[in-house]
C-alpha cells in the first residue's frame, strides 16, 4: 500500500487553441511527499495545478488521485485545498469565518467549528487574530489564514499557487520553514507552484522542473542540481557555467584549445559541437598538481565579494570564461586577487556534458 | 448583512403582487369597457369621455391618446390583434388607409344621413365618419413680425418673399400629416412642376423642417421663428393662451384633414362601439363637443364656437381627393426627400 | 476531455439557460419579429433585399449615417473626457465637496430628455437670453444636439467611469511612486491601464446612446438628419414599419463593434482588487485639488444652470411673452387629461423595473462572470445583454407590439398592462446595467468560486455571502440607474402604455407638442425631484452600507 504513489499524473496535456500550455506531463507524489513545480513564467506550471485541481479541463491524459481516476470530477468531486498566489481570503469575511468558511453546513456544532478554527489559527500561527478582516492583517498573515482555511477540512492534497511570491523577503525564507514544518506535521500530501528555484531547493521532496509546458525533470532537489538532465535544468536550478566545446572522441572533448577528459553522453559522435556545464561552486583551485585532469592556466578577471564566498570570473584560453567561487579561506591561502594567473582544474565527475 | 437581503426579497414579493394584480385591478362594475384610441386634444378627453358616458351609463370608455402619428403606427403595428374597439377623432387619412387593410367595421351610425357629405364615408363599405375639419394654415408672430419688419403673409405666394429668409418653419411632410397635406395641396393648386419650383424657392425661406404638425405653430407662437406652417386648432389654441399670433389661411385655398370615427372590425363590444358612434355621429355631439373646439364641424346646424379661429377657413378648403392624396403620399416623399434631406445642414 | 459536471455547475447552467430564456423573450425574439418585417413589403410579401436596395438609394441615406456618426462622435469625444476628469477628481483627489459634485453629477440622468432641451431653447434659442453666446449660430442643428447630448450622457460615462476609478491598488502607485515614475507617468501606467475597460466602455456606451437616440435631435435638430430621426420619419411619420426595421437594423452596427470592442478589451483586463490588495487612498495635493475643484464646479454649475432654467420654465405663464410665474403649471389635469395618475404610474412602474431588473441584470451578470466552463452559453448572454444599447427605443418599443401583440403569443396577456412597461423598461436599460454589473464583478478576486469549490461549498452559498455584499454598492448604483431611467424613459414605452397606465414622460411629451411648455418642464421638474429623492435614499442606504462594510474596506 505504501508503495502506491498518492497521486498519478499521467500523459496531462493541455492546449488552448493550437498553443500547448501543457504536453505530456508526467509524474508521482507519494502519499505525505512535497513537490514543487518550478519553473519560469508561462511554462505551464499553474495550467498543471489547477488541472490536478479541477479548475481547468485536461486536453488529455489522467490524473489518479488515492487509487481513484479523477480526471473528469469537477472541484467539488475531488479532495484538495487550494491556497492562490492572490489568497482569494473574502474581504467581507472575518478570518474566522474565512477560516469557517468550509466547515459550515456539515452538520458541525457552532462550538466544534470554533474549536477547530482555533486549532487551525494556533497551527498557523495566529491564534487573537480571529475577529479582523483581511484587510486589517499583513500579507504573512493573510497567507497564513488561506492555508488555515485550506486546511480546515483536511483535505488529502494541498495546492499551492506560489503562495510566497508576493511576500518581502524576510517574511518568504520565514514562511517556507513554517510551511514545510506544518505540512511535515500534518503529513499532508503537497504540490506548490514557484518560480521560485531556492524555494523550491529549500521546501520541496521532489521537484518537477518545467519548461514550454514540458516537465524537464523530476527529481529530489540534490539530484536535479548536481545531476541536471537538460541545459535548461542546468542554467535554471542554481548557477552554472556553459562551456562551448567539440567532440573529440568518446570520453574527450577540447574547449578553448584544452583538452577536457569527461564522460560523453550516448548519442553523441566525434566532431559533434557539446556544451559542457560546471558549476562555480565545482571549479577547484587546491591541490592541483601537474598530473590532475583537465587542468586549465586563467587569469581572474574580476573577484565579487559575496560575504561567505566570492565569484571570481576567470579567463582562459582562447576567451574561454569561467565562473568560480572561491571561499574566503581559499582567497586568504592563496592570496588571490584580481589579476592573478592559476591553474585551476575541472572535475570531470562534476561536468555535465550536453549535445550544443 | 442578511436583513437587507431580506428586506430586498420583501420589496420584490410586494412588487409581483402590484404586478399580477395591478394589471386586472379595474372596477368591477358590469359596464362595458371599449378601449378608444384618438388623437384629439389631451384637454377633451374628459369631456367627450364624460358626455358619452352620461348618453349611454351602461359603456365606460378606455382613451388610449397620442399624436396622430403615433396612434396611427401603434394601430397599424397591431392590426394582427387589435386592442382598440373604437376610434374616435383620428386622422381620416389615418382611417381610409385602415379601411383599405380592412380593420374597420361597416356601419353607419344613427346620424349619417344628416351629416355634411365631405364628412361621411360615401362609398361601401361605410366604415368612417367625420366629426371636425382643421385645415393648414400660417402662423405669423405679430411681435416678431413688427420687431424684424416683417409684411404679413396672405397667400402661399407670399411666402417665397426673400424677406422671410430662415424664418419659416414647417413641419416635415415624412415626419407629419400635416407637412404632407399642405404639400399635396400645393400639387392641387398649383400643378405638380409648379408646386415643386414653389416648394424650392420656399426651402431657402424655411429655418428648420419640424417632426410634427403642431411644433411649427407653438414655435412661431413663442417666437422662435416668425412664420410658422401648422394648422388652424393649434394656432387658435395658441392665440387663445396669449401667444401674439395672427392666423393667416391663404386665399389660394388650403389643405385639410378631418378628425373621424370607427368601429374596429375586430371589436368583442360591437354594441357598445355601435353607441359610440351613435352619438359621435349625433347633433348632440357636434353641438356640445366638436363646435367648442373646432370652427368646422360635421353637422351643418352645428355652429363653431371656438375661440380665435379665422371664419373664413371651411370657405377656402380645398376640394381633396384623400383617396389619391394617400396614393400619392410615397412618391411625393422621395422627392421631397430628394430634394431637401439631402442639403440639410442649416446655414 | 470534459469534466462532469457538479451540482454548482448544473445549477449555473440551467440559471443561464434562463437568463438566456429572459433576454430572448424580452429582447431577441421580439426585435426578430419586427426584423424580418425589413425582408417585407407593406402587404407582407417576401421581398428579400428589395427594402435595403431602396433604403441605400436613397440620397439622404448617406447625408444622415454620416451625420449621425460625426455628431456622436464629436458629442462622445467631449463627454467621455469631461466625465473622467470629473470622476477622477471625485474619485483620486482629497477635494472638499466631493459629495456634493457627485450627487451633481448625477442630475441630469434624473431629467427627462425633453427638459434640458427646454431649457437650451429658453436660453440659447432664437428668442433666448443668452443665445448671444453661440456667435449667430443656431441652436436647432447639431451645436444643439451636441451640447444637449453632451449633457444627457454625461452622467452615464460618469457613472461608468466612477466605477471604474472606484477601486484600486494602492500598492501599484506606491510601486510606481518608488520606482521614481513621475505623476504624468503613473497616471499613463498605472491609473489609465487600470480603468480601459470603463473608458472604452464609456465611449461606446455614449457613442451608442447618441446614435440610437432621437428625441434630442427631433426637438433640437432642426433641419439635421440623422439615422434616429429617419426611424422616427418612417415608423411614425408614415407608418412605414419596414422600412422603419431597414433603419433600426443599421443602426444595431455600432453595438456590434461596441460588442467586439468590448470582448477585446475584456480579454486584456485583470482583476485589480485581489483580496489583499490595499485600497487606494488619495493624498492631498493642493495644486491639483484646486484645479480639478474650479474645474468640477464649472462643470456643476453649467448642469445647475440647465436645471434652474428648467425650473424657472416650469413657472411662467407664458413663454416668452408673459414671464409672471405661477404654480398653476403644475395642476396637470389643465394640460393632461391623466393630470397627476400618469405620475403615479410611472412611480409605480419605475419602483418595480428597478427592483426586478437590477435583480435580474446582476444575476445574469454573475452568471456570465462566474460560470466556469459553458462558454457559448454565456457569450450568448452577454451578446444579448449588449444588444439592447443599440436598439434605439422607438424600434424596441414597436417591436414590442408585433411580438406579444401576436396573436397566439401566450405573454400576450402582459400587453397593455404595467407589466409590459417594466419589462420593456428592464430590457431598454440591460446593457448599462449589465455593464456596471460586470465591472464590479471583475473587479474581485476570479479565486473565490475556485476556492468555495475546493472547500466543497456551494457557489450559491458564496455569491450570497461573499459576492453579493462585496457588491452591494454597485448593487445599489443599478437599482438607481434603472429607477431613473425608467422615470424618464419615453420612446419605446410610447407605443406600449395602455388606458390606466400612461407614463409622465409620455405625458411630458403630449404636453410639449400640445404647446403646454411650462407644464411639461413641471412635469420634468416633479419627475427630477422624485429621482433626487430617490438619489438622497439611495445616498443614505450606500452611506449605510459604506458604514457597515468599513471594517473590511479599511487597512
Amino acid at each position: 500500500m505504501s508503495e502506491q504513489p498518492y497521486l498519478v499524473v499521467e500523459r496531462v496535456a493541455k492546449h488552448f487553441g493550437k498553443f500547448q500550455a501543457v504536453r505530456d506531463a508526467t509524474f508521482t507524489v507519494k502519499r505525505g511527499e512535497f513537490v514543487c513545480l518550478l519553473g519560469p513564467s508561462g511554462c505551464g506550471k499553474t495550467t498543471l495545478l489547477r488541472m490536478i485541481a479541477g479548475l481547468e479541463t485536461m486536453s488529455g491524459g489522467r490524473i489518479v488521485q488515492d487509487g481513484r481516476d479523477i480526471s473528469n470530477l469537477p472541484p467539488s468531486g475531488r479532495d484538495f485545498g487550494i491556497v492562490f498566489q492572490s489568497y482569494a481570503l473574502f474581504p467581507n469575511l472575518t478570518v474566522f469565518d474565512n477560516v469557517a468558511y468550509g466547515l459550515r453546513g456539515r452538520g458541525k456544532s457552532g462550538a466544534e467549528i470554533a474549536a477547530r478554527v482555533d486549532e487551525l489559527l494556533t497551527l498557523v500561527g495566529l491564534p487573537g487574530e480571529a475577529k479582523k478582516f483581511p484587510a486589517q492583517i499583513s500579507g504573512g498573515q493573510q497567507q497564513r489564514v488561506a492555508l488555515a482555511r485550506a486546511l480546515a477540512i483536511s483535505p488529502g492534497l494541498l495546492l499551492l499557487d506560489e503562495p510566497l511570491s508576493a511576500l518581502d523577503a524576510r517574511v518568504r525564507v520565514y514562511l517556507r520553514q513554517e510551511i514545510r514544518a506544518l505540512q511535515h506535521r500534518l503529513g499532508v500530501t503537497t504540490i506548490m507552484v514557484t518560480h521560485d528555484q531556492e524555494e523550491a531547493l529549500t521546501m520541496a521532496d521532489r521537484i518537477a522542473v518545467m519548461n514550454s509546458g514540458r516537465i524537464e525533470q523530476y527529481g529530489t532537489p540534490a539530484h536535479v542540481y548536481a545531476a541536471p538532465e537538460t541545459p535548461f535544468v542546468a542554467d535554471f536550478v542554481g548557477t552554472t557555467n556553459f562551456l562551448k566545446a567539440k567532440m573529440l572522441a568518446p570520453g574527450r572533448i577540447v574547449s578553448g584549445g584544452v583538452e577536457i577528459a569527461v564522460a560523453t553522453p550516448e548519442g553523441t559522435n566525434p566532431g559533434m559541437d557539446l556544451r559542457v556545464c560546471v558549476r562555480p561552486e565545482d571549479v577547484m583551485v587546491r591541490g592541483i598538481g601537474d598530473t590532475t585532469p583537465n587542468r586549465v592556466d586563467v587569469t581572474v578577471e574580476e573577484l565579487v565579494f559575496m560575504g561567505a564566498f566570492s565569484r571570481a570570473r576567470l579567463v582562459g584560453p582562447g576567451g574561454m570564461s569561467i565562473s568560480a567561487d572561491f571561499s574566503a579561506n581559499l582567497l586568504r591561502d592563496h592570496s588571490l586577487a584580481a589579476g592573478a594567473r592559476i591553474k585551476v582544474a575541472l572535475p570531470a565527475e562534476r561536468l555535465r556534458v550536453f549535445p550544443g | 448583512m442578511k436583513n437587507s437581503f431580506t428586506t430586498i426579497g420583501k420589496t420584490l414579493t410586494a412588487a409581483i403582487a402590484v404586478l399580477a394584480f395591478g394589471a386586472g385591478a379595474a372596477d368591477a362594475q358590469q359596464r362595458t369597457r371599449i378601449t378608444v384610441y384618438t388623437a384629439i386634444e389631451n384637454e377633451q378627453l374628459p369631456v367627450f369621455k364624460e358626455a358619452f358616458e352620461k348618453v349611454a351609463p351602461d359603456v365606460e370608455i378606455a382613451w388610449v391618446r397620442d399624436s396622430t402619428g403615433t396612434i396611427a403606427a401603434r394601430f397599424l403595428a397591431e392590426k394582427d390583434n387589435p386592442r382598440a374597439d373604437a376610434i374616435w377623432g383620428l386622422s381620416v387619412t389615418s382611417l381610409i388607409l385602415f379601411e383599405q387593410q380592412g380593420l374597420l367595421a361597416d356601419y353607419k351610425p344613427k346620424g349619417y344621413d344628416k351629416l355634411k357629405p365631405l364628412f361621411k364615408d360615401q362609398t361601401a363599405p361605410f366604415t368612417w365618419h367625420g366629426i371636425d375639419a382643421y385645415a393648414a394654415s400660417i402662423c405669423v408672430n405679430t411681435a416678431v413680425a413688427k420687431a424684424q419688419n416683417l409684411p404679413i403673409p396672405k397667400t402661399w405666394a407670399d411666402l417665397v418673399n426673400p424677406a422671410y429668409k430662415g424664418k419659416i418653419v414647417m413641419p416635415n411632410p415624412a415626419s407629419s400629416g400635416t407637412g404632407y397635406l399642405t404639400v399635396a395641396a400645393w400639387q392641387q393648386i398649383m400643378g405638380d412642376a409648379a408646386a415643386w419650383q414653389y416648394m424650392d424657392k420656399l426651402h431657402e425661406n424655411v429655418g428648420v423642417y419640424l417632426h410634427s404638425g403642431s411644433a411649427p405653430c407653438v414655435q412661431a407662437a413663442r417666437g422662435e421663428y416668425a412664420i410658422g406652417i401648422s394648422f388652424d386648432m393649434r394656432a387658435a389654441s395658441e392665440k387663445t393662451k396669449g401667444a401674439p399670433v395672427e392666423i393667416v389661411v391663404p386665399t389660394e385655398g388650403v389643405g385639410w384633414d378631418m378628425e373621424a370615427s370607427a368601429i374596429v372590425k375586430t371589436t368583442k363590444n360591437m354594441a357598445a362601439a355601435q353607441k359610440l358612434m351613435d352619438y359621435s355621429s349625433s347633433a348632440e355631439a357636434n353641438r356640445d363637443l366638436y363646435s367648442k373646439y373646432y370652427n368646422v364641424v360635421a353637422d351643418p346646424d352645428a355652429k363653431g364656437t371656438a375661440p380665435n379661429y379665422p371664419a373664413e377657413t371651411e370657405a377656402r378648403m380645398l376640394k381633396i381627393d384623400l383617396a389619391a392624396m394617400a396614393n400619392n403620399r410615397d412618391k411625393t416623399l422621395a422627392e421631397w426627400s430628394k430634394r431637401y434631406d439631402g442639403k440639410s445642414a442649416p446655414k | 476531455m470534459g469534466i462532469r459536471l457538479d451540482r454548482d455547475a448544473i445549477g449555473q447552467r440551467a440559471a443561464l439557460l434562463v437568463a438566456a430564456g429572459f433576454l430572448l423573450v424580452s429582447l431577441a425574439l421580439p426585435l426578430a419579429t419586427l426584423f424580418g418585417k425589413s425582408f417585407r413589403d407593406r402587404d407582407g410579401q417576401f421581398v428579400g433585399l428589395a427594402n435595403f436596395v431602396r433604403y441605400f438609394g436613397t440620397p439622404s441615406l448617406v447625408a444622415s449615417l454620416w451625420s449621425t456618426v460625426w455628431v456622436s462622435l464629436l458629442a462622445t469625444c467631449i463627454v467621455v473626457p469631461l466625465a473622467f476628469v470629473y470622476a477622477y477628481a471625485i474619485r483620486r483627489t482629497t477635494m472638499p465637496g466631493r459629495g456634493v459634485f457627485r450627487a451633481l453629477g448625477l442630475v441630469p440622468i434624473l431629467a427627462p430628455s425633453l427638459l434640458p432641451a427646454i431649457a437650451l431653447i429658453y436660453l440659447f434659442g432664437n428668442q433666448g437670453f443668452a443665445r448671444f453666446m453661440l456667435m449667430g449660430e443656431s441652436i436647432y442643428g447639431p451645436i444643439g444636439i451636441v451640447i444637449a447630448q453632451v449633457y444627457y450622457c454625461f452622467p452615464h460615462a460618469f457613472l461608468i467611469l466612477s466605477t471604474a476609478l472606484a477601486i484600486a491598488d494602492r500598492r501599484h502607485y506606491e510601486a510606481a511612486e518608488v520606482l521614481g515614475a513621475g505623476r504624468v507617468r503613473v497616471f499613463l501606467t498605472v491609473t489609465l491601464p487600470g480603468v480601459k475597460y470603463g473608458i472604452v466602455s464609456a465611449f461606446f456606451v455614449v457613442f451608442t446612446m447618441i446614435a440610437t437616440d432621437f428625441g434630442i435631435p427631433k426637438v433640437i435638430g432642426g433641419r439635421f438628419n440623422v439615422l434616429a430621426t429617419d426611424v422616427y420619419k418612417q415608423v411614425i411619420g408614415q407608418q412605414n414599419f419596414e422600412m422603419g426595421a431597414v433603419v433600426g437594423m443599421v443602426l444595431l452596427l455600432p453595438a456590434m463593434i461596441a460588442f467586439a470592442a468590448d470582448r477585446w478589451v475584456a480579454r486584456r483586463q485583470v482583476a485589480l482588487l485581489s483580496a489583499r490588495a490595499v485600497p487606494f487612498e488619495p493624498q492631498k495635493r493642493k495644486l491639483r485639488d484646486l484645479v480639478l475643484f474650479a474645474f468640477c464646479a464649472l462643470v456643476a454649475t453649467c448642469i445647475l444652470v440647465v436645471l434652474g432654467v428648467a425650473a424657472w420654465a416650469s413657472l411662467i405663464q407664458y413663454w416668452p411673452y408673459n414671464l409672471s410665474l405661477s404654480l398653476r403649471n403644475y395642476a396637470f389635469q389643465n394640460a393632461d387629461a391623466s393630470g397627476w395618475s400618469s405620475y403615479f404610474n410611472t412611480l409605480a412602474m419605475a419602483a418595480c423595473a428597478a427592483t426586478i431588473g437590477c435583480s435580474v441584470v446582476a444575476f445574469g451578470a454573475w452568471l456570465v462572470d462566474k460560470t466556469r466552463g459553458a462558454e457559448f452559453l454565456r457569450g450568448v448572454v452577454h451578446l444579448l445583454a449588449m444588444i439592447p444599447l443599440a436598439v434605439p427605443g422607438l424600434v424596441l418599443g414597436l417591436s414590442y407590439i408585433f411580438f406579444f401583440n401576436a396573436p397566439g403569443n401566450p405573454l400576450g396577456f402582459i400587453y397593455g398592462t404595467l407589466a409590459i412597461l417594466v419589462l420593456n423598461t428592464i430590457a431598454h436599460f440591460y446593457t448599462v446595467a449589465h455593464l456596471t454589473s460586470l465591472q464590479a464583478l471583475k473587479q474581485l478576486d476570479p479565486e473565490f468560486e475556485s476556492v468555495s469549490s475546493s472547500l466543497k461549498i456551494s457557489v450559491w452559498r458564496t455569491a450570497w455571502q461573499v459576492t453579493l455584499p462585496v457588491s452591494s454598492q454597485a448593487l445599489l448604483d443599478v437599482w438607481f440607474y434603472m429607477f431613473v431611467n425608467a422615470m424618464t424613459t419615453v420612446s419605446a414605452v410610447i407605443f406600449l402604455y395602455g388606458p390606466y397606465t400612461k407614463l409622465a414622460s409620455v405625458a411630458i411629451v403630449n404636453m410639449d407638442e400640445a404647446g403646454f411648455t411650462a407644464a411639461a418642464a413641471a412635469m420634468g421638474c416633479t419627475i427630477v425631484a422624485t429621482s433626487a429623492a430617490a438619489k438622497v435614499l439611495h445616498s443614505l442606504l450606500a452611506a449605510w452600507l459604506d458604514r457597515r462594510t468599513q471594517a473590511w474596506r479599511a487597512r
